[in-house]
């Protein structure tokens, strides 16, 4: 029986977060450390022809500048695409460009002075000769004719295509359809915007030529890989890298980018210790962005609703270069979704990834996901507004039924388990939702703009069997480490290859690890994000880390279990398969004589001391176990929303907001519900308030908090939540992905509330973001 | 081109050389090491820096450590009192207000402030006494619970 897993325990990482003891990257100060600056370009796009850094250089307080040039002559490498699908063109990127700059914020030369303050003045001295050069930062249009080439060596700057379903049946379904709804929309582009900027500290030890580089990771051991192998070219062994506290991520601190190769490379150079912290315009012009998808779909149906075919065409907007897994993002994860919660066997999707003069785009929460749920949703909404039907109403029509799990897709995925009439049956109770729907009329009759949305989703979380990554084109495998290392006095070290920035793995894995040993969880450590204390792993995205990081610590937890019996047994000398380990109180003891235990802590100082062991068997209690899923897991959810727009100005209010996922079987109540809520948060912010916007010279319109719409505090009601578990079957917690399904399910919940509500004035479709200007246009064109 | 300034922090009177450009944020994480005041913006959008200056809130990128010169300021490290936590921060603790915990000591201090101003605030006011400090993780939902559980507590 469980003791602490189901139980909203209260995180162990809180009492340093509250009291301003986090340890984030920006916060590490070593003897003198000297300070990097970067200069970036002002252009979208333009030809480097000089670059002069003699007053920079001249500048009391500067040790050093260098340029791209001076890098590549020291070595460093090219940033390599870690998602190859086939045929892809990836284009060149090295840490600082030399001959073109492709976006706002390129990194074209980098200060190294005594201090910030030095090092930001010193920018301004350095002087580069630009040509600037006509921009494109379109997904669809840089693909027409004469549009500017953002790199010579991608011809109509596709850099990949991708396609994924049954045509035939497509193709069929529409020809035979009785209706045909048709969608062209933009998803547009989010600025993922983690509180903690980016930072970098590099220390390089010329004694022992090693190198210790903290950076604002989700995943450090493949960063490590990416440096040693690729960019940096410190071997493995000689390369320690520690992501720290980490200040939230959402994607945008998984990928490789440069300047963890330019900090450590300038700290070897100046053999000082060397430190990089980001501005949050930096950020805006480096991070990776999210989304920005050019689409045209459409959906077949019989006249009852019933959905027989869908056809989605997406450009999916890449930036100037290919980010770490950009190409993973509008493939593997947004294709391989369009079949949503329903039964439809004529899918065809298909997509180009285009390059343009912006930021590289790659995985934001969701990544693909809700790109997907938005296009599917949205055209389910129209299609029950054309044929007359409740929009709850041609969901069900269209549900895979519970009982044909697991179920495959023709994009695909085989569906792990799932109930969505049960699901969307507990949504609709907890709302009232028929009671929503007749004040809906009521409010209608009074002259009032009352939308409800209700839309279903599902989620591929957990990534994933490696080796079905590597047929889709990953570079790694997507496996977890975890080690459990019970020391003499029956204390606990466990090591996991995920890591934790704002999810709660300290918390949550040793609820896992305390109940699997029968110990209490205050004996438990969970250590990660250092290359040099954990084995490699992979750290943590698409809503992994429960379902394969936890499974490898559960498993390694259980052969732990194993050996302590065997020691157990021994000492008491009765058979193995006699012994019962009481996962209540950690005691092991014969079948029917409680009273002659062994306590965990006994047992592990026996398996040290080694003084009595059974034959051959090692001394020591620590075990490991690698995790390679089975399959992705499929969390799924039902949101419902009530919102009113305002007549006069277009705003929209956020009435009601109802949210039952099924994420399988939850380790802490506490912290998924806080996943949840923080996930629609920013789902909302895509639906109603985010968009990253460039003007078409390829300058970022949105480059600070300013211009830049993120969701605050007064935009929300006490958001409603509530679970219906269906365990996983193939891991050992019975868990899925927690991390994403608000985001992935908000964002079009949203929306298709307020086009509910805009319904009576004949307003079909607005791309999001849903300001108040584009509603109040559309509602007097109507 | 230095000047010195004299700044009580925590209760503790410092005194430093600083430039008379050096940001307040930068003088207490930098200078005095106190590296609990985070720093999230440079637009003053964001509150991650914010402190309590002679008993106000401020943004600590907006001021000058200069300006601060005489005053007396209040950060997320002194705010518990003989290792006893603050109700905020016990309040924080409970509720699960916090993730990635970056923008946390901002979020705590602005709070400080609010319950000092109006020291039962409906769901409403709370909402609106926090509009200056963003936070990516939580939806806010649970940083509303626990700054009404901190004023319950104060009583």
């Amino acid at each position: 029986m469980a003791k602490y897993v189901g139980a909203s325990i209260k995180r162990v990482e809180d009492p340093r977060f509250i009291q301003g003891k986090g340890n984030y990257v920006a916060n590490i100060n070593l003897p003198n450390m000297a300070h990097v600056a970067i200069k970036r370009s002002p252009y979208g796009h333009a030809r480097i022809k000089k670059i002069n850094t003699k007053k920079a250089t001249a500048l009391p307080g500067v040790i050093a500048v260098f340029t791209g040039q001076d890098l590549i002559d020291g070595g460093v490498g090219k940033l390599p695409c870690g998602w190859n699908v086939p045929d892809i063109k990836v284009p060149t990127r090295w840490p600082l460009t030399v001959d073109k700059v492709r976006h706002v914020g390129d990194g074209v030369a980098v200060v190294v002075a005594e201090t910030p303050y030095s090092a930001y003045d010193a920018l301004d001295l350095i002087e580069v000769d630009y040509e600037p050069l006509p921009a494109v930062i379109d997904a669809r249009k840089t693909t027409e004719k004469g549009a500017p080439l953002v790199h010579d060596d991608v011809p109509d700057n596709v850099s990949y295509t991708w396609a994924i379903g049954d045509k035939e049946a497509m193709e069929k379904a529409f020809a035979e359809a009785e209706h045909v709804v048709t969608l062209d929309l933009v998803n547009q582009r989010l600025i993922p915007n983690a509180m903690e900027p980016r930072a970098a500290v590099a220390q390089w030890s010329a004694a022992t030529e090693e190198m210790t580089l903290w950076t604002t990771s989700q995943n450090p051991q493949p960063i490590r890989l990416l440096l040693s192998a690729f960019t940096l070219g410190i071997p493995e062994n000689k390369l320690r890298v520690i992501s720290p506290d980490v200040g939230g991520g959402f994607g945008s601190k998984i990928f490789h980018y440069p300047e963890e190769i330019i900090v450590p490379w300038v700290s070897r150079k100046i053999n000082r210790p060397v430190k990089w912290v980001a501005t949050r315009t930096e950020s805006y012009m480096t991070d990776s962005h999210g989304r920005d998808h050019v689409t045209k779909s459409r959906m077949a149906l019989k006249k009852d609703g019933t959905i027989t075919g869908i056809h989605v065409q997406t450009w999916a907007n890449q930036g100037a270069y290919l980010s770490t897994f950009a190409p993973l993002i509008p493939t593997a994860l947004y294709l391989t979704l369009l079949s949503g919660l329903y039964k439809v066997k004529g899918i065809w999707g298909e997509m180009w990834g285009t390059l343009t003069n912006t930021v590289p785009v790659d995985a934001y929460r969701g990544a693909g996901r809700p790109e997907a749920t938005y296009v599917v949703e949205r055209l389910v909404d129209l299609a029950a507004r054309d044929l007359g039907m409740d929009p709850a109403d041609i969901r069900h029509k269209n549900f895979i039924p519970k009982e044909e799990f697991p179920y495959q897709t023709p994009v695909a995925f085989m569906y792990d388990s799932g109930d969505y009439d049960a699901l969307f049956h507990k949504a609709m109770t907890m709302a009232d939702y028929s009671a929503l729907r007749r004040k809906q009329a009521e409010a209608r009759k009074q002259g009032r703009l009352v939308g409800i949305g209700i839309v279903g989703s599902i989620e591929s979380s957990g990534p994933a069997p490696s080796k079905v990554a590597g047929a889709l084109g990953s570079a790694v495998g997507f496996w977890e480490s975890g080690v459990i290392r019970v020391h003499p006095s029956g204390k606990v070290t466990a090591l996991t290859g995920s890591h934790a920035h704002g999810q709660s793995h300290e918390t949550t894995f040793a609820q896992v690890i305390a109940d699997e040993l029968g110990i209490s969880m205050d004996d438990v450590e969970i250590v990660h994000g250092d290359t040099g204390r954990v084995p490699f792993g992979m750290g943590t995205y698409g809503s992994r880390s429960a379902a394969v990081g936890g499974s490898a610590l559960v498993n390694a937890a259980k052969r732990v279990r194993q050996k302590a019996m065997k020691i157990a047994a021994h000492q008491l000398e009765a058979a193995e398969e006699d012994m019962v380990y009481d996962q209540e109180s950690g005691k092991i003891y014969v079948h029917g004589s409680p009273g002659k235990a062994k306590s965990f802590g006994e047992v592990a100082l026996a398996a040290y001391t080694a003084h009595n062991l059974p034959e051959g068997m090692e001394p020591g209690l620590e075990e490991s176990a690698w995790y390679d899923p089975a399959n992705f897991t499929f969390p799924n959810t039902c949101h419902i929303v009530q919102v009113e727009v305002d007549r006069d100005t277009g705003e929209v209010t956020i009435q009601r907001y109802v949210a039952v996922d099924d994420m399988g079987k939850v380790i802490n109540p506490m912290i998924v519900e806080g996943q949840v809520v923080g996930g629609v948060a920013q789902g909302v912010g895509q639906a109603l308030w985010e968009h990253g916007i460039y003007d078409e010279n390829g300058q970022l319109l949105t480059g600070t908090l300013m211009e830049y719409a993120m969701p605050r505090a007064e935009a929300f009601p006490m958001i409603e939540t509530a679970r219906n578990e269906t365990p996983s079957p193939h891991n050992p917690l019975g868990v899925k992905g927690a991390g994403e399904m608000g985001t992935i399910t908000g964002t079009v919940a949203v929306a298709n509330a307020v086009m509910d509500a805009l319904a009576p004035l004949g307003v079909r479709h607005i791309d999001m973001p849903l300001t108040p200007e584009k509603i109040w246009r559309a509602m007097h064109k109507s | 081109m230095e000047q010195t300034v004299s700044i009580t922090v925590n209760g503790v009177k410092r005194t430093h050389p600083v430039e008379p450009r050096m940001l307040l944020v930068h003088y207490l994480r930098d200078v005095l090491g106190l590296t609990g005041t985070n720093v999230g913006c440079d637009t003053s959008q964001c509150g991650s820096c914010t402190v309590i200056l002679d008993g106000m809130a401020v943004k600590s990128c907006t001021v000058l450590a200069a300006q601060a010169d005489g005053s007396s300021v209040m950060t997320i490290e002194g705010l518990a009192q003989d290792g006893k936590l603050h109700p905020l921060q016990q309040g924080f603790w409970e509720k699960h207000g916090l993730q990635c915990g970056f923008c946390t000591p901002g979020m705590i201090m602005a709070a400080v402030d609010l319950l000092q101003r109006n020291p039962h605030p409906t769901e409403a006011e709370i909402r609106h006494g926090i509009e200056g400090n963003i936070c990516r993780c939580t939806g806010y939902q649970n940083i509303v619970l626990a700054i009404q559980a901190a004023a319950e507590m104060m009583g």
